[in-house]
This record gives C-alpha cells, structure tokens and sequence, in this order.
C-alpha cells in the first residue's frame, strides 16, 4: 500500500478548499467555502443541521461532484483525481457503513481486501485494529448486534485500515450516549497523536473544543467564522460560570455582588431561579479567581459551581447577532438529485 | 482565512490509479464472498431460489399441462418436455429481479458510500452482485431440472442441457444490469420489485415459455415473436429436446450482448455518480 508521506508543494495544507459550490435545485448545500486544514491537525467544521456540514464532507470524499470551486486534499483534486485521492483519505459518517450481516472481523478483512491487502496482510491488519478498537471479543458476531458505540468503533477501526492521512469524521458521536461519547473522543485523540489530519464536523461546542485545534462555523452553506480555539471562544465570551449558594435566600445578594464587581467587558449576570443559580459569563481564569475571591468576600458560601461552554446557539447569536438557522431545515444532503 | 494561499500543486502522474483486471477480480471477489457471507448468515434467503422452481414447475405441469399437452399432440407428458426447457427463461428473469432489490437495499445503509470512497473499480460492486445472483440462478435451475425428471422430462442430451443453462446464464445477466439501474435509480426496494413485476410478467407471459404461441391472436403473437424470452425458451427447448436452434440462440445472444452493452455503463455511471 503506497502512502503518500511528502506531499510536494502542500506547505502544510493537507485540505485546501477554495470557493466550494454545491446547489440542489435551490437549496444552497454550499455557497462558496473557503477552508484549510493543517497537516497533523484537526479541523473542527461546526454548524447546525442542513448548514452543508455533510455536503462538504460528500464532496471532499468523492461521492459528490461539487458545481464550482476548487478542492485539494493531501495533493490530489477530488474531481479530477478520485481514485487517487480515494487511497489516502478515510470516511466515518453519521450512519456506521458498515455491513451490519458481517461480523467486525470479517468488515475489517473485507475492507483490506479491497485496498489490495494480501489475505494473511488483511487478517492481521483486521486483528490488530480490532485489539486497538476494543472489538476483539466481538469480533466474530455480526455488526448489527454492536451497541451503538461498538459499531462506531467498528466505522472508526475501518476507516483506519488503508492508513489514511486524511479523516473525515461527520458528526461522530451524534446520537451516543455520554460515555460512549468519550471512548470515540479517545479513539480521535489517539489517532490524531498518530499523524492522521482530522476534519471533524460537529453540532456541539464541547465536541469541538475537546478535539479541534481550529474552528469553522458554517450555516446555510457559507463560512461565518473560523480561527483557532481560543480566539473564537473569546469572540463568543468563552465559558459560562453556574455557582450554587448554599444558602438559596443568598441567591440575590450573591447576583447583586456579582453586578458591583462590573467585570470588564462582561455581560451582566442572569438569575436561575428555578435552579438556584446564577450564572456569570467570564473570560479567563483569571476571572474565575475574581469571582470567587468577590463572592467570599461578601461572606457568601458557594454550595457549588461549574463551568460551561457556550451553546452552539451562543456562538451563532455572538457571531451572527441571530439564531442558527432553524434545525427543521431540509437536509439538502439527503435530497434525491437527478444524475 | 488568508486568500492569499495558493492551491498547493498536484500530484502528477495515474500511476497509482490504474485498477488493473486483477485488481478487478481480487475486489470482485472480496465483495462476492461478503454476499456469500450474507447466506450463511441467514439461510432463508436462498428459499426463493430453491422454493420457486418446485412451486412453478409443479403448477404448471399439473394444472396446465393436461390440456396445453393435448394441442401440443399428446398429454401431460408432452407438456413436461415443453415447459421446462421454457422454465429456464423465466427463472432467469425471476432470479434477476431480486439483484436489484438487494442492490436498493444496500443503499439503506452507509456501506455503500464506503464502498464509493474505496480505490476500487467501481463497477466491481456491480459484478459482485452479477455473481452471486447467477450462482443462485445455478442453484434454482438445479432444483428445477431435478422435480423436471421427478415428473417425468427426459434428458436426452446432456450437452444441449448445459447449453441452454448457459445461455440462461447470459442472457440473465444481461437482464441483470437493467435491474442494477432500476435498483440504484428507484427509492425504494418495494418500487423496484413493483416496477420489476410490471415488466415481468408481460414478458414472461407474452411468449412461448408456458404455451405454444400459434394460438394466440396475431397482435400477441407479433409481441412474443420478438420478445427475447421466446428466443431463449425457444433455444433451450431446441438444445435440449431437440429441434433447430441456430436462429434462435444468435437473437438471444444478440440481445444479451445489447442490453450489457447498454445498460451496464448506465448502471456503473449512476452507481458512481448517486448522490
């Protein structure tokens, strides 16, 4: 299996999109996106539903033909140069495509067949990858009787086995449970450690946070805003700070305390009554620190506190001044299209 | 985002993305032993195969075969030397219906758009499925030759037996293909099997597999005369039991040949390109 270790004139980029156009009938799937992936980096491309999250990855991975614009990933053009682009890139999509009569196993030694492994080469590569992706024990039940996160393990462990250098990850743990959740963030982490670019779509801030090194926040098929992590958690006034009193009838004393600090550049705080919180949005660490040392010194007990990311619907209302567009939206991805 | 980065220079050259013809057969036949796979799995597929043979030939030698035998010149067993030979058309055209529903079915879940982003040939998808579809066709023709003898055929020529299944064989997958567009254009399995009855059983009826067609109107008989299931149950009665053949077996051969030519790019063409 040929790899492709130098890409010649890449200067980085494994992923270099210019002015990506898809339009079915009238929905704008994508209406001219720009975006770049650094080598060895994860990309997260966050957006609500029918923002053309899906679109792009389809024609990134060479199941849809885009109208206009151009695409590059790891050298080689989607349009013009599929089957090469096929051997270096690995898809795990919101629906496992896997085949749900086969076993993990034989999954696995299908696909490694089908990227011109020996057959001795394919069992091993399917064994070793079963071990790595804690499938080993199941490894000879058909897929369909996989949980949930099990099977996605099993999407993960087969897009692996051509070694790509590119992954594309849609909305990877939509619709897993918390727990479940985390094993696949491990999964992505280990795979990112070793090498693998990432482009990562996601509905949630967290998800992003956890695995994306830079961001880019697309709805209705145009990029509304991208940068790395932190710069655009500043832009959306980064985390949200919920603290308990323990005394609940200290709940307005401690948001009127809040509000006196005046905090620069901050919103004022919200009362959440029927929870019996209040909620600060802060900046930095440091704010946190102040925060705390204020509310101390007013001699309030904190019964508890946490913070929280921004919603998905926190960044678009700071980025945009205006809600996502609604998730009701078609999904133009799903649509059927005449060929 | 800086617009100022250039798009990075290509890699030049097809050396890496040749698929030679043994490539074609090695992925052919990983994706073949995946549908074998899907048999062991659940037997029960393979009851059509094994069950509709069985139910056809003896409905039609038992309820038909009394009277169509006596125009024919003789009785019941006269009828048995004229239908099974004919039978081997319609279990190519019943057995090729179900290569496209399969095939819509696959589109339910991701493992298409997997296969789809795989550097393979993509019509090795395709051919896996012609395959497997023509093993079953083997397997129902089988069945259908052994309650043939049980009620009675003849086989007197063993040669022209293994003819007349290989030019089933052809002429089924050639049928094939344009159930692969069906299956990859229509929504659903159920429309494709609908779409495919409407145009089976015209086809199936409308010529000589069942009955002679000299008594049917002449409007009909213009239909069945040109209708390639008449050619092949005309060809693989001539090969089996006798009778001349030559005519025949070039239009089924010709229209096998066609409908490949034809329907098999469309097929490969809409796979590749299904959004």
């Amino acid at each position: 299996m040929k790899r492709i270790d130098n890409i010649p004139g890449g200067a980085g980029s494994a992923v270099t999109v210019r002015g990506l156009v898809k339009h079915y009938g009238e929905t704008k799937a994508l209406d001219g996106v720009d975006l770049d992936v650094r080598e060895g980096t994860v990309l997260g491309v966050l957006g609500p539903n029918g923002a053309g999250k899906t679109t792009l990855v389809r024609c990134l991975s060479t199941l849809v033909v885009p109208d206009s614009g151009s695409a590059v990933v790891a050298g080689y053009d989607v349009v013009r140069q599929p089957r090469q682009l096929r051997r270096v890139i690995g898809l795990t999509g919101q629906y496992a495509s896997v085949d749900e009569k086969l076993s993990g196993r034989e999954n696995l030694y299908m696909i490694g067949r089908l990227l011109d492994l020996s057959r001795k080469e394919a069992r091993s590569r399917a064994d070793s990858l079963l071990e790595r992706f804690s499938l080993t024990e199941a490894a000879g039940r058909p897929a369909k009787t996989y949980s949930g996160g099990m099977r996605r393990r099993l999407d993960l462990a087969a897009s692996m086995i051509g070694s790509p250098s590119v992954l594309y990850l849609d909305e990877p743990t939509t619709g897993l449970d918390p727990r479940t959740r985390n094993e696949v963030w491990a999964e992505v982490k280990r795979m990112v450690t070793d090498g693998v670019t990432v482009l990562l779509t996601t509905q949630y801030m967290e998800e992003a946070e956890q695995l994306a090194s830079e961001l880019t926040v697309i709805d209705r098929g145009k990029v509304i805003a991208n940068g790395g992590i932190d710069e655009l958690k500043a832009k959306v006034g980064g985390r949200t700070l919920r603290i308990r009193p323990a005394d609940p009838l200290e709940l307005r004393p401690l948001a009127a305390a809040l509000d006196d600090m005046g905090l620069t550049g901050l919103a004022s705080s919200t009362v959440d009554a029927e929870s019996g919180t209040v909620l600060v949005p802060i900046l930095s660490d440091e704010q946190l620190t102040a925060v705390v040392g204020a509310v101390t010194a007013r001699g309030i007990t904190i019964g508890s506190i946490a913070t929280e990311l921004p919603s998905l619907d926190e960044v678009f209302l700071s980025i945009t001044g205006q809600k996502a567009s609604a998730p009701q939206d078609a999904r133009p991805e799903l649509e059927e299209v005449a060929v | 985002m800086s617009a100022t980065t250039l798009t990075p220079p290509l890699h030049q050259g097809e050396a890496d993305a040749r698929i030679g013809l043994r490539d074609h057969v090695r992925h052919t036949s990983a994706l073949v032993r995946r549908n074998l796979l899907w048999i062991r799995q659940d037997p029960e597929s393979m009851l059509d195969a094994i069950l509709m043979p069985i139910i056809f030939t003896l409905l039609f030698v038992y309820v038909f075969g009394g009277s169509i035998g006596q125009a024919l010149g003789g009785g019941q067993d006269a009828y048995v030397q004229y239908v099974v030979p004919g039978m081997m058309a319609m279990m190519s055209m019943n057995i090729a219906m179900a290569v496209g529903t399969g095939f819509n079915q696959d589109f339910q879940n991701g493992i298409m758009d997997r296969f789809r982003t795989l550097p393979i040939g993509q019509g090795s998808v395709l051919f896996a499925k012609i395959v497997v579809e023509l093993m079953r066709m083997l397997v129902a023709t089988a069945v259908m030759m052994v309650v043939g003898v049980l009620v009675g055929f003849d086989i007197t020529n063993w040669g022209g037996l293994f003819a007349a299944v290989g030019l089933s064989a052809l002429f089924g997958s050639a049928i094939m293909w344009i159930f692969l567009v069906l299956g990859v254009s229509l929504k659903s399995a159920q429309s494709v099997q609908a779409m495919g009855f409407l145009v089976l059983m015209p086809l199936q009826f409308g010529s000589s597999i069942f009955a002679p067609t000299q008594s049917m109107p002449g409007w009909l008989q213009a239909f069945t005369d040109y209708n390639p299931l008449s050619s092949l149950a005309d060809s693989a009665r001539g090969l089996m039991v006798g009778g001349p053949v030559a005519h025949d077996i070039w239009v089924t051969v010709g229209w096998s040949v066609v409908l490949t030519v034809v329907m098999a790019p469309i097929a490969i063409h809409k796979f590749r390109t299904k959004s």
